[in-house]
């Protein structure tokens, strides 16, 4: 029969252990469409979530990493597939579009037009105030790799770095909400 | 208009459209001292249902709704 004190003591070790695991208040997303409307619900649940008090971390990956591609940067030195897959995808997120009637461009234009009006924020404006409040962004590591992606061709973003699937699911463990978008 | 209400700062959030007002509300109401409360109006009839959700869980005290039209008025409590 052990006494009183290592009874405490060893409940005390398997609340500690039990805390441990408890993930916290945070959210972590994965942002794999490379479409306008997805990335404006990712950003808007993004910073909603901080203003909820929660930590937000968004992994970006696939065809979600031309989002974050600076519209002003040009670099050199890519293979032809990587000038191709440059060419081909969105540079930033100013030149994402709709998933679905884009008709051409011209859907995108007036839904932007309509934001606009109805003092909806852009996209660009979403990125600046998630940087703002703090949302930590990931970009996947072998997507850039895959479309010949350069990091100096990534916006400026404080909080920003470059990881793998390790990183996120450490986040996402560790998270009480997880998305995929 | 209850008069026992003293506000404390006042936060205009009119024209905003999801998510600003709860993001400015969150931003705003760090400014005034716990027991002090914030005035946030808005014109976005989601914060009816949105400012109740972001008060319960950021441990904050809606002490009173005004609606008039299109403009709604929140009395905030800062609790935490």
């Amino acid at each position: 029969m052990s006494t009183i004190e290592e009874q405490v003591a060893e409940l005390k070790a398997q609340l500690d252990a039990m805390q441990s695991k408890t993930p916290s208040n945070k959210l972590s997303m994965i942002v794999f469409s490379g479409d306008l409307d997805k990335a404006l619900a990712a950003f808007i649940i993004a910073t909603g979530a901080t203003a909820m008090g929660m930590e937000v971390v968004m992994f970006f990956t696939f065809w979600g990493t031309p989002i974050l591609r600076a519209g002003n940067k040009n670099v050199g030195g890519k293979d032809m597939m990587g000038t191709m897959f440059g060419t081909m995808l969105p540079k930033g997120a100013d030149k994402v579009k709709l998933s679905q009637m884009n008709m051409g461009g011209m859907g995108t234009a007036m839904m932007k037009s309509l934001m606009k009006k109805k003092n909806v924020a852009s996209l660009p404006e979403m990125i600046s105030l998630a940087e703002e409040l703090g949302v930590k962004i990931y970009v996947c590591e072998m997507s850039m790799d895959l479309m010949g992606f350069k990091r100096e061709e990534m916006i400026d973003y404080d909080g920003l770095s470059f990881a793998g699937v390790a990183t996120f699911l450490e986040e996402a463990q560790d998270s009480k909400v997880q998305l995929f978008i | 208009m209850r008069d026992d209400i003293n506000v404390d700062k006042a936060l205009d959030l009119s024209g905003l459209a999801c998510p600003m007002p709860v993001v400015k509300v969150s931003k705003g109401i760090k400014e005034i001292e716990v027991g002090q409360v914030l005035e946030a109006t808005t014109t976005d009839p989601g914060s009816l249902t949105d400012f109740p959700a972001w008060a319960r869980t950021s441990g904050n005290e809606i002490l009173k709704t005004d609606q008039d039209g299109d403009t709604i008025k929140f009395y905030i409590q800062r609790k935490a």
